[in-house]
């Protein structure tokens, strides 16, 4: 398929692996942040290829994963509200509340729909001016200016029985608080390709000026991955620590401004807290006040829902790259992506899903199905 | 922050107490409910083996037996229709026993409120589907519901087919070395019905492979009887039709990405909606085992026949990872083909 398959090229890919393999010289450990390149990372079996010396760990850019728990139980609170329309990305459907997901409240009675866009919400909240459409907009910066245009437009419409439940996240202030860690054993990361579309990459070359870490901002097909990781190595080998752009067909250094200034325009920053992570300052957005008529946090009084996270997995270990899925001795057998138990076996994305899926046959004894 | 950030988890979901979507998917959430709520209640030897079909012997002679409920949305898509599909989607089942059609019934459950003309269009399908066959309706029912109680139309058939003599045709049958063929495609059906679903337009007109695949099997048994199994992967996609036979013949399947066959098209919408062709339903593709010295024979008499002409080996029954389908990517790695636990869902992105 053309603009696809010239990424998926197995004889170039056979020579980068070579390329890297040869200006490896020393074990580096790798970060790749966004869950849709760790799905590529273990779909395709990179990390098989590149030889003992590096070591990939898969970090906590999968928003599915992250979203906090309380959030989920409010989106299941707001859904099992009669007469609500429930809009959600598909992903989302099957997470785990404290008690419940959104297919069960569908089963129940309620009305959750999958939307493959925020604007398909906005024309639900049209044709069914009766009836109040609640969008769950969760996502790190790539679907943010999407999301930010359906509540712009649904407030120009005029459309009263429009809101959202918004539960942005940021990556630079995960990556940050890695990097702060005492534990922190990645020396180097290939940036979210997605998310430097909509914001550029300035933001990682403060942290790279800052921690003297290397970043390549990377792309999601095999060879975009294999190529970031040799610019990455080539970076860790000769001592540098700077941005590097690998995804150049799709990111620019100053990002896609229209979308930035609608962020801007609709959302602001709050701290937010991780599935599996806990709070992090800073880290996420939420509507700014002259959309509150639009957030359905406050319209369906949903704010006071909280939700402890019990500690049983070992999913911040896993998201911090201190551990491996295949570590946990619950992976495959008391958690699957049928009953998960923490963040990262909610989402295909999510790296013990994404183990699970694909790549569990590698487990050691103890963790088979 | 200096210390290692604390870790944490959500509280486990228990078994679900109501019927979920993904219990109609053919995923693992299907096979649970078979497994808990049907099979402890129903006892037969035949129900155990978990066919698609009943093959039975009455006074010498082998039946298949099967039912299958059609509950698709939109009731008319490009490349059939919800009344085409009931007649293939039986027939395909006996066919999977390598046993020619021979009698139909067909049960309608109807919304109240239904135009008549609908009925009339599904029904005058229905007719020529099965007279294309041949295969006859002899025996129906209709009820009507409540408006809201349905979704326009259902349609049940149930069918019964002759198995040819020396056909024997089993999951349970098939043995490491068997090589495995696919008569076409995958994805044509399931990306269709989606594209109509949602509006998504394609630049050329893809179209549901739904088709009657006894005409095929008749073709390939008439070159060998060495067939261990055969199924049709409908719901679920090629992933579970494999998965199903690894895990009830207790052996390994390890196939090749590039051998399988997918349409650009396919491929290119899948892309978009962030799913994978191997989970992707098909209504006119079956994939067969094959004990290795029949393998080119059969495959030759597929690539023959119509419905068989882009048919190819994907991959073979090994003694390793038993249960496990495997799959060997372009780049020389391996990586698991799982059987999904409900539907497939699109991702964010």
């Amino acid at each position: 398929m053309k603009y696809l398959d010239e990424y998926r090229d197995p004889a170039l890919a056979r020579r980068l692996v070579e390329e890297i393999r040869r200006s490896v010289t020393r074990p580096w450990v790798l970060m790749e942040v966004c869950g849709g390149q760790t799905h590529t990372l273990v779909k395709y079996g990179i990390e098989e290829l590149l030889g003992a010396g590096l070591e990939l760990v898969h970090g906590p850019g999968c928003p599915v994963c992250v979203t906090a728990l309380e959030i989920v139980d409010k989106a299941i609170a707001i859904a099992s509200i009669p007469e609500v329309i429930f809009v959600s990305y598909g992903d989302m459907l099957r997470v785990p509340g404290s008690h419940s997901d959104l297919f069960q409240v569908n089963a129940a009675g309620g009305d959750v729909r999958i939307a493959y866009s925020p604007m398909d919400a906005v024309r639900l909240a049209r044709q069914n001016p009766q009836r109040p459409v609640v969008f769950f907009a969760v996502g790190f910066e790539t679907t943010a200016p999407a999301n930010a245009t359906a509540v712009w437009q649904a407030r120009r419409e005029g459309l009263p029985n429009y809101s959202m439940l918004v539960s942005h996240v940021l990556v630079p202030p995960a990556i940050r608080l890695l990097l702060d860690s005492s534990a922190n054993r990645v020396q180097g990361f290939i940036a979210p390709g997605h998310v430097c579309t909509v914001m550029g990459y300035q933001e990682y070359e403060e942290l790279a000026g800052r921690y003297k870490v290397p970043f390549v901002v990377g792309g999601f097909e095999p060879l975009d991955l294999l190529e970031a990781i040799l610019l990455l190595v080539r970076q860790l080998e000769e001592g540098r620590a700077q941005v590097e752009n690998q995804y150049g067909r799709s990111v620019n250094r100053l990002g896609n401004r229209a979308a930035r200034s609608r962020i801007t325009e609709v959302f602001e920053v709050v701290d937010r807290n991780w599935r599996g992570i806990g709070p992090i300052a800073q880290s996420g957005y939420r509507l700014r006040p002259e959309y509150a008529a639009f957030d359905a946090e406050k319209i369906f009084g949903v704010e006071a829902i909280s939700a402890p996270e019990p500690p049983e997995c070992i999913s911040a270990l896993v998201l911090q790259g201190l551990k491996k899925p295949v570590d946990c001795p619950m992976f495959g057998t008391r958690c699957t992506p049928s009953t998960p138990m923490g963040a990262p076996m909610v989402s295909s994305e999510g790296a013990c899903a994404a183990y699970y899926q694909y790549r569990r046959h590698t487990a050691p004894v103890g963790a088979k199905t | 922050m200096s210390s290692p950030i604390e870790f944490t988890c959500p509280v486990p979901l228990g078994v679900k107490d109501r019927i979920v979507l993904g219990h109609g998917s053919g995923g693992r959430l299907s096979a649970e409910l078979l497994r808990q709520v049907f099979l402890p209640f129903f006892h037969s030897p035949i129900l155990n083996r978990l066919d698609d079909q009943a093959v039975f012997e009455i006074k010498g002679v082998r039946l298949a037996f099967t039912t299958d409920s059609f509950v698709v949305k939109p009731l008319f898509f490009r490349g059939g229709d919800i009344g085409s599909l009931a007649v293939h989607g039986t027939v395909n089942d006996l066919a999977m026993a390598g046993a020619a059609p021979l009698y139909l019934s067909a049960g309608f459950i109807l919304e109240e409120g239904l135009e008549i003309e609908t009925l009339r269009r599904v029904a005058e399908s229905m007719g020529r589907a099965a007279d294309a066959i041949p295969v006859e309706i002899v025996t129906g029912d209709t009820k009507v519901v409540e408006k809201g109680s349905g979704d326009g139309l259902f349609i049940n058939t149930t069918g019964i087919g002759l198995v040819p003599e020396g056909a024997h045709l089993s999951p349970a049958l098939v043995r490491p070395g068997d090589l495995v063929l696919l008569s076409g495609s995958i994805g044509d059906h399931g990306i269709a019905i989606l594209a109509e679903r949602e509006g998504i337009e394609f630049s050329t007109d893809l179209a549901s492979d739904s088709a009657p695949l006894h005409g095929l099997v008749a073709a390939m048994l008439a070159v060998s009887l060495d067939i261990r199994a055969m199924r049709d992967p409908t719901r679920g996609g090629l992933s579970s039709a494999l998965n199903e036979i690894a895990s009830r013949a207790g052996v390994g399947i390890t196939i090749e990405e590039n051998a399988i066959p997918v349409r650009e098209e396919v491929r290119g919408a899948c892309e978009m909606l962030g799913l994978d062709p191997l989970y992707v339903a098909n209504e006119g593709k079956l994939v067969a085992f094959v004990a290795p010295h029949a393998a080119e024979n059969v495959l030759a008499a597929m690539r023959r026949h119509p419905q068989g002409h882009d048919a190819a080996f994907i991959g073979a029954v090994t003694d390793t990872h038993a249960g496990l389908v495997m799959l060997r990517t372009p780049f020389g790695t391996t990586r698991i083909v799982d059987m999904l636990p409900g539907d497939q869902l699109p991702r964010i992105c």
